[in-house]
């Protein structure tokens, strides 16, 4: 076993060094191949925290959204609805929800206005989003005036911003009070634009669901796990896209590391000639080409990697989060909470170091197979 | 030590270019002796060199090694015959480009998983017989010819070979080196190696280092001469 381990580090350290010696080859190989494992590692590393963070975020929202549809379009709630549903078992807790959409002709960009039912805010002040704070300068302290659909000019003062943490649902939002609420858009009293309701059991929230459309005909509830489900395909479908476009430079990464790790120069096969006439059998040559696919294609791997992390956890995606994020107008900002999925690795690590070993092996066995007597007529 | 029995060697046997490079070669070559084969182009003295080192197999016919016959043994067991019985000096020295002279001797080496500090240990002591030690650790690019062919021995010395095969030593050395490399030949040859090599070089086949001359011509060996010593 010993001698086993020591043989092995014999033709690593050769390995390492014939490397070494093909610096421009090597290094040219490497640097593509890192290359590669950065972006597959970067989209998969992000669009896998995106959709942790989304379960996260939405982890307090409530079990079933109501919704009132007149003609298949989404309608207020009119006033009584709240007291209907008050009466169907499995219900926690309801809540009548305000909320709206408001264009800022400004920015030419989409706010969120919403009333919010676990805080309360002074009438004549708004909380808004860290969206608005970058791109309006806004700050705790500054006023501000939305012209209303109405035509009337609305003044409020920024209270508070909300945080960074949360920004990928908050980034656009602006929180007001309901009076400001039913005010700046004319919102008929007593109604609401949907009702949010929690459910005590799991198990139950398909059956309230059933429940609510029974006594509630005209009502469309949206459950939160289909909502995950929405967002997250969403994203896999972001990162398909975000592949589909890789396509081709993966496609032409995989030609030219075949043409480099199949094709051998010269100066292998006259190496290999040599190894084999002094000792050397056709199992320790293919050893020593394993190793030099293997350290290759894991130093890639690694680089790759880890540059992918930081790309993603501390430079915020940078390169390609225009693709992969795309909010309306207002682009989240924000910092995902690093994580990293064993599974996901494990396929990264398969698809990048296993194909490249391999084409290093093939063209190698017919070199290591040819006699060795040929070194003496070369 | 080394017996070959009516050995019979084909290239692209059955195609239409089919060539017999050996033709029937009977030979015994003694222990501790310095052979040399000889003959002109096309004699077969290569062919018949890569036999008796295991670096090929015959068409047909026996090899014997210390009484044993290892014609028929798979590559595998050729291969750790070779590696522990032979060391070769190839005509072109045939040492690694970018490695060191340290480096390219410790190859042959690797293999039998030998530790590498005494790998190093023991090219040192080959080394600094060679009167090489300050050239450790130059690259075998920077070496004049009679220092890469001192790696070159060095080389197959190192795993402490009973057998030394070099094909046309002397071929790019000027006289000066090969009467050198003449020298190094008898030494080894006193300590108990035996020693086989191809030339036809007069300095070679004719001085007084060697102790037999085998004569090759057209795939058969057409005259053995006792050149030296005395034989037992």
């Amino acid at each position: 076993m010993n001698r086993w381990i020591e043989k092995q580090r014999h033709l690593i350290d050769f390995t390492a060094s014939s490397l070494a010696r093909r610096k421009g080859k090597s290094l040219g190989l490497l640097v593509v191949y890192t290359l590669l494992v950065f972006v597959l590692a970067s989209v998969s590393l992000y669009t896998h925290a995106l959709r942790n963070e989304a379960t996260r975020v939405l982890a307090g929202t409530p079990e079933i959204v109501l919704q009132r549809l007149i003609a298949g379009r989404h309608d207020l709630i009119p006033p009584g609805y709240i007291e209907k549903i008050g009466r169907v078992r499995g219900v926690q807790k309801i809540e009548g929800r305000l909320w709206g959409y408001y264009y800022d002709s400004v920015l030419k960009a989409n706010y969120t206005f919403m009333v919010p039912n676990d805080r309360r805010i002074a009438e004549g002040e708004i909380v808004v989003g860290p969206a608005l704070e970058r791109s309006r300068g806004l700050a705790a302290g500054n006023g501000i005036s939305f012209r209303a659909y109405s035509g009337e000019l609305h003044t409020f003062i920024v209270s508070e911003v909300l945080a960074h943490e949360s920004e990928l649902v908050n980034a656009d939002l602006v929180l007001m009070s309901e009076a400001d609420f039913r005010r700046f858009f004319a919102y008929p009293e007593g109604h609401h634009t949907d009702i949010a309701l929690w459910v005590a059991n799991p198990q139950e929230v398909r059956n309230v669901g059933l429940k609510l459309i029974n006594a509630l005909p005209d009502s469309r509830p949206i459950l939160r796990e289909e909502v995950l489900r929405t967002y997250a395909s969403i994203f896999d479908w972001r990162e398909g896209m975000m592949l589909a476009l890789l396509s081709a430079a993966i496609l032409a990464f995989g030609i030219f590391a075949w043409e480099k790790a199949a094709g051998l120069s010269a100066e292998e096969k006259r190496e290999i000639g040599i190894l084999k006439a002094i000792g050397w059998e056709t199992g320790d040559v293919i050893a020593m080409k394993f190793w030099e696919g293997f350290l290759v294609s894991l130093l890639a791997f690694l680089v790759g990697y880890v540059a992918a992390y930081v790309h993603v956890f501390h430079f915020e995606f940078s390169l390609f989060a225009p693709v992969l994020k795309g909010w309306a107008v207002l682009y989240p900002s924000f910092a995902l909470t690093p994580q990293i999925d064993g599974l996901q690795v494990a396929t990264l690590f398969v698809f990048s170091v296993l194909p490249y070993t391999a084409a290093t092996l093939v063209p190698i066995w017919r070199a290591a197979t040819t006699d060795p007597d040929t070194v003496m007529r070369s | 030590m080394l017996e070959l029995a009516n050995i019979r060697k084909a290239f692209n046997q059955g195609q239409h270019n089919e060539y017999w490079a050996l033709k029937g070669i009977d030979l015994e070559i003694p222990p501790a002796r310095v052979n040399v084969l000889k003959g002109p182009s096309g004699s077969g003295k290569t062919t018949l060199l890569t036999i008796l080192g295991c670096l090929a197999r015959p068409t047909e016919g026996r090899v014997r090694l210390k009484g044993e016959d290892i014609s028929g043994l798979p590559e595998r067991f050729l291969t750790e015959i070779r590696r522990s019985t032979f060391g070769f000096i190839f005509q072109q020295f045939n040492l690694v480009r970018g490695l060191s002279a340290i480096e390219n001797i410790i190859l042959p080496g690797y293999p039998t998983g030998t530790p590498r500090a005494r790998l190093v240990e023991r090219a040192e002591a080959l080394l600094a017989d060679m009167q090489l030690s300050h050239r450790r650790d130059a690259k075998v690019e920077w070496l004049s010819g009679g220092e890469q062919q001192r790696v070159a021995i060095c080389r197959a010395l190192i795993n402490d070979p009973e057998i030394l095969v070099a094909d046309e030593p002397t071929a790019n050395l000027d006289s000066k080196l090969s009467a050198e490399f003449l020298a190094i030949l008898r030494r080894l040859a006193e300590a108990g190696r035996t020693v086989i090599l191809t030339s036809h070089d007069p300095l070679v086949v004719e001085s007084e280092v060697v102790d037999r001359v085998y004569s090759l011509r057209d795939g058969r060996l057409i005259e053995v001469v006792d050149t030296r010593r005395a034989w037992p």
